[in-house]
């Protein structure tokens, strides 16, 4: 039997279209546990590739005859190990190009939405880590909001639109991954927005990302306007784009809600997080569609694969816009948090520009899932 | 770096190729020896230790200097438990309430991961021929990961004239005390 070559791409045309797959996933029991790849129809085995040493021939029984099946491991190596065993033992496997690293880095540029006069909005869909970044284009010029590192994706992505990136936005100072908008902005000469109050500590130049602040896009003039919206950090700032569409950073999300701590500032930040959940996007069009920086469940994509919902529906059906006692909003998001994401601390120095970490070390700080919401 | 009976260059592999080349590098060892396993591959660490621990092999620790890890791992005895034989014990608890030597008979990589501060380091392998750095006038309180090593080792300082011996049970895989590393 032959071994086929999956990339992270194929694996994650088969998650949108919520296609079938069967995992053997070949890392320690833990990594497993904290991580994997997610799908609606995907099962799952997981035997350590060193317990397969010796053969796999007690773990053929476990593997389904009648699904495609994928081999993962954390790089590759011991995936093509075990899917060559398999293969010498009769059974058409694939494995994963590049293992969970190269999943956790994958994009998958989704259009969103079409704007006014031939404008344009695409979701950039890491399905691997839950990071969405964005891009809006419009007669010849674009702009990026909370690019991920992958930097080359977002400039070629605009290349081959023939679109010049003349606006590069990040809502918040991240801290689950590391930002790309300083370095795009560096490399096509466009400006780099930050809110001021999360970068006292950058040691980078930047634009200062104000309340009201506005921005047209082409020559149509699509605009986008900030609105501060605090409490996932201080200055953690939202985007109106269009008048249709809200980018809300890391305050609000599909069935979830940003969590305040990841700066150490939870008791501070937990009355800001609450204004502008209860209050300050209470005030805006029920119709506008939320674009959020994460997902956290893969229950939460749309039959397109893009991950938007009217601002409305989120506020009758998001548990963390329906907590009306303040005293139990207060211990939902600071006492019931889940484990913080891996090296948040170091993750945030780095988009201080204070940490300088090659690109091996980068993939080690985001390895893992993406932990910055309160259900 | 630390002591060890026998050394493996996995530097420049890539996963799986660590675990597979200490897998049949543990064969030529004796049970209870250690290997050290240089590598330069991070996750080699949680695999070893994973893999160790599934194969019944004692995981002892890593040391990382200048991007080389240093694994350490112990071969297991798949031997069923013996009876203790040596008499004089002490529980591991009261030990603190006890003067004399703390002997700590694990193996060099083992005492260096962690060990009780005032404690003295005698592999049991290298027992017999350094009996002479022991004080027979004083009490002896002798250890190991267990209280099997330390067992056996009592056993032989008895046999050797030592009257003041005791074998500490249960051993350091229970000491919630103040650990000293020598790494």
């Amino acid at each position: 039997m032959t071994v086929s070559k999956w990339t992270a791409a194929k694996i994650a045309r088969k998650v949108i279209d919520k296609k079938e797959l069967f995992i053997l996933d070949v890392r320690n029991a833990d990594a497993f546990a904290d991580w994997k790849i997610e799908g609606h129809k995907f099962d799952y085995l997981n035997i350590p590739y060193f317990e397969l040493l010796d053969g796999v021939e007690g773990i053929l029984p476990q593997l389904p005859e009648d699904k495609e099946i994928l081999v993962v491991c954390a790089k590759e190596g011991s995936s093509v190990m075990v899917a060559e065993m398999l293969s010498e033992a009769g059974r058409e496997v694939a494995y994963l190009e590049g293992g969970m690293k190269s999943w956790s880095s994958y994009l998958e540029p989704i259009k969103a939405a079409d704007l006014e006069n031939g404008g344009e909005l695409y979701q950039f869909v890491r399905l691997g880590k839950g990071c969405l970044s964005y891009m809006v284009i419009s007669e010849g010029e674009a702009a990026i909001f909370d690019a991920v590192r992958f930097t080359d994706v977002f400039i070629n992505f605009a290349k081959e639109k023939g679109a010049k990136i003349k606006h590069v936005f990040d809502t918040h100072l991240h801290a689950d991954h590391i930002s790309g908008g300083r370095h795009i902005a560096a490399e096509t000469g466009a400006f780099y927005y930050l809110p001021e109050e999360d970068a006292a500590e950058a040691v980078f130049d930047y634009t200062p990302l104000t309340n009201n602040l506005n921005v047209k896009i082409g020559a149509s003039q699509i605009n986008v306007s900030a609105l501060y919206s605090p409490g996932h950090t201080i200055g953690s700032t939202s985007f109106m784009i269009d008048n249709k569409f809200l980018l809300t950073g890391d305050i609000l999300f599909i069935d979830s809600i940003g969590r305040p701590d990841l700066a150490g500032l939870a008791e501070d930040w937990v009355g800001d997080l609450r204004d502008t959940l209860y209050s300050r996007y209470r005030e805006l069009a029920e119709d506008l569609v939320v674009l959020p920086a994460h997902f956290m469940i893969i229950d939460e994509l749309n039959e397109d694969g893009t991950i938007a919902r009217r601002l409305g529906d989120l506020y009758k059906e998001n548990h963390g816009l329906n907590i009306e006692d303040e005293a139990e909003f207060r211990r939902t998001v600071t006492d019931q948090l889940p484990p913080q994401p891996n090296a948040y601390e170091q993750i945030r120095q780095v988009n201080m520009g204070k940490l300088n970490p090659d690109h091996g070390e980068q993939t080690e700080m985001e390895i893992g899932p993406n932990r910055c919401a309160v259900r | 770096m630390l002591q060890a009976n026998m050394q493996l260059d996995a530097k420049g592999l890539a996963c799986p190729m660590p675990v597979v080349k200490t897998k049949k590098a543990m064969t030529d060892l004796a049970e209870g020896q250690v290997l050290e396993v240089l590598a330069t591959d991070k996750g080699s660490k949680a695999d070893l230790a994973a893999w160790a621990s599934s194969v019944g092999h004692q995981y002892i620790g890593t040391v990382e200097d200048e991007d080389i890890l240093y694994h350490y791992i112990r071969k297991g005895n798949n031997e069923p438990e013996v009876e203790k034989a040596f008499e004089q014990t002490v529980a591991l608890k009261d030990l603190d309430t006890r003067g004399g030597m703390i002997l700590d008979v694990r193996e060099a990589a083992e005492y260096a991961f962690g060990h009780i501060n005032e404690a003295k380091s005698i592999p049991m392998g290298e027992l017999e021929s350094r009996l002479e750095e022991l004080d027979k006038n004083e009490e002896i309180y002798v250890i190991c990961r267990t209280g099997k090593r330390s067992d056996l080792a009592a056993q032989l300082l008895a046999k050797n004239g030592f009257t003041k011996v005791f074998n500490v049970l249960p051993g350091m895989n229970e000491w919630n005390g103040i650990l000293t590393k020598e790494i």
